[in-house]
């Protein structure tokens, strides 16, 4: 049987959500290759955790178990992974790219010599080859590239974290769960000596609602507008590179290629152009509206309603409008 | 020891012309600078040169075209001691694993190396690969997203890496593979005496021949990886665009679309 393998993603004992969301990426591959799906896990007590892999969309879940495996390692993980992935020969290994997916696919696919594509926005299975078929923003994310890897298995990627939703979960689903006691010396030459615990920045991640600001803001006073208005319709703010290039404001907020993915419920994007270094990281919203004095910009292309005109102009009518409905509740 | 850099150039616009039938990049026809994340990487191994006591060297290397030497000289102008460029036609078309073999196969000769640096990404390609695949290759440990460097012996360093979780500290033998992110610290600027050192020195070009390796392991031939089609992106909603010259019909407009989906 053929296999299409993820690597799931473990943070502080917790199997975290990217994990279920490359399910639902290697679900759809999967079932074109009518292949087995199978969830690698690397850890140590999470026994319990398991059944949930199967139940967003796995067949299989591999449960590599010691306690070198708890935390991220890349040398005890590809220490346990690169013989299993050269018994099972599967097709495909897809992680997310997150910090250690990004350490560890490009670490596993130098040691098995096989092809690797970072950050897909777009992953399809070619008919008459059966290849993967690999979409990338590309050239400072001004195009999209597809990528083949011809010859060489496994055909390795790594997709943005939140640019799927996961699968409905469903309990029902049956699949098996295998458990591997790791018995040997990791010797690791790298050691975590501590970690300071940050809260994950979970604002743009969670809101339904951003309101992003580009090149068409003119300055960092600007942006504040753009806070008022988020703060009153409870979302969060975000931007393109161009904006944060300026340093009108912070990194945190970046949205695109170079900064976050996010899938609101609505996206208004304010005087952004929308290369597609930006809309790789906000195609997925549910809505898109955008604002932008240029006719021709291409962010009128993906949104569902495009107002033309003057960036600041619109905002500070927004801004009103949105304050008088409020009162108006009241 | 010997600090090693790895600097690449890249084009200085978005605006890059593509060869259609191998779809790679015409570098030929852009101007081109040091990609601007390699400066930390830079900046992070003239640190530890400061750092150490020891007698130590930073040797700068980029695969490129022959006009790549440039990069390198700019690296040498704000204080890396000398470097190599690693240029042939049949490194043209490398992806990140044919790029890493060829740069690991230098690596590889040059003796007493101990801290190799890479920035994070390129921001051409924005893969962030070569670092960790040349650490495979090299089976040497590698620190990803590292941003402050706290301590550094003879056979050990000790770093910080900025994670999802927060920030790790974390401890490897040397020698290592380290990629730094921006907030290693604000890189410097080139000095007048690097810049006249820059203008006097050679920097050797390294050929296939030199490294003695098979045409078929380098450049696209050697690349696992195939470019099949690049195309501009036709991702349409066909929505509604409004010409509106009286802006606050717009934004009316605007605020029914919230309130008809219950946003507001």
């Amino acid at each position: 049987m053929k296999e299409v393998f993820i690597l799931s993603e473990v943070r502080e004992g917790r199997i975290h959500s990217v994990t279920f969301e490359l399910l639902n990426w290697g679900r759809n591959l999967a079932n074109k290759l009518k292949s087995d799906l199978t969830a690698l896990v690397l850890g140590n007590n999470l026994e319990d955790q398991l059944e949930e892999i199967i139940f967003y969309g796995a067949d299989k879940v591999e449960f590599f178990k010691n306690k070198e495996l708890e935390i991220f390692n890349v040398e005890n993980y590809s220490k346990v992974l690169i013989p299993f992935i050269k018994e099972r020969e599967p097709e495909i290994i897809l992680a997310s790219a997150t910090t250690q997916g990004r350490t560890l696919m490009p670490y596993l696919a130098g040691k098995l010599k096989t092809g690797l594509t970072a950050d897909c926005t777009n992953l399809d299975i070619e008919e008459e080859t059966g290849l993967l078929l690999q979409t990338r923003p590309a050239i400072g994310g001004n195009v999209l590239a597809t990528i083949k890897t011809p010859k060489h298995k496994p055909q390795m990627a790594t997709v943005r974290p939140k640019s799927k939703k996961p699968l409905p979960k469903d309990e029902r689903r049956r699949g098996e769960i295998n458990i591997h006691h790791i018995n040997m010396e990791f010797n690791s030459r790298i050691k975590r000596l501590d970690l300071k615990k940050r809260e994950e920045d979970i604002s743009l991640s969670e809101a339904e609602i951003i309101i992003s600001g580009g090149k068409g803001l003119k300055n960092s006073q600007n942006f504040s507008i753009l806070f008022e208005i988020a703060h009153i319709l409870n979302g969060a703010v975000g931007a393109s590179r161009s904006a944060v290039d300026m340093g009108w404001i912070g990194y945190s907020h970046q949205i695109g290629l170079s900064g976050k993915t996010v899938n609101p419920k609505v996206y208004i994007a304010v005087g952004i152009s929308g290369a597609v270094q930006h809309l790789a990281g906000m195609i997925n919203s549910e809505y898109i509206i955008a604002i932008n004095k240029d006719p021709d910009a291409p962010i009128f292309q993906v949104a569902d309603l495009g107002i033309v005109g003057d960036a600041l102009e619109t905002l500070s009518i927004l801004k009103k409008k949105i304050y008088e409905r409020k009162k108006g509740n009241v | 020891m010997r600090i090693v850099i790895l600097i690449k150039q890249v084009p200085a616009t978005d605006k890059v012309k593509i060869d259609e039938k191998t779809g790679t990049m015409k570098r030929e026809e852009v101007d081109a600078v040091i990609n601007p994340l390699d400066l930390y990487a830079i900046e992070a191994g003239l640190q530890v040169k400061e750092k150490i006591k020891e007698d130590s060297e930073i040797i700068v290397i980029s695969m490129g075209p022959p006009k790549a030497t440039e990069v390198i000289k700019e690296a040498i102008s704000m204080g890396c001691d000398r470097g190599y460029l690693l240029s042939d036609k049949a490194f043209a078309g490398a992806d990140t694993w044919a790029t890493s073999y060829t740069l690991s196969s230098f690596i590889k000769k040059l003796e007493n190396f101990s801290i190799i640096f890479t920035g994070e990404k390129a921001t051409d390609g924005e893969t962030g690969q070569v670092g960790p695949s040349i650490s495979a290759q090299l089976d040497l440990p590698i620190l990803t997203y590292v941003s402050k460097i706290i301590d550094i012996g003879k056979d050990y360093i000790i770093v910080e890496r900025e994670i999802e979780e927060g920030t790790e500290i974390v401890k490897s033998t040397i020698p290592c593979v380290i990629s730094v992110i921006k907030a290693i610290s604000e890189p410097r600027l080139p000095t007048l005496r690097g810049k006249l050192k820059a203008r006097e020195i050679d920097i050797p070009i390294i050929t296939l021949k030199d490294l003695g390796l098979s045409e078929n392991d380098v450049g696209l031939s050697g690349s696992p990886t195939r470019v099949v089609k690049i195309f501009y992106p036709k991702i349409s909603r066909h929505g509604l665009k409004i010409k509106e010259k009286n802006l606050e019909k717009a934004v009316d407009i605007i605020i029914n679309f919230l309130e008809e989906r219950g946003i507001i």
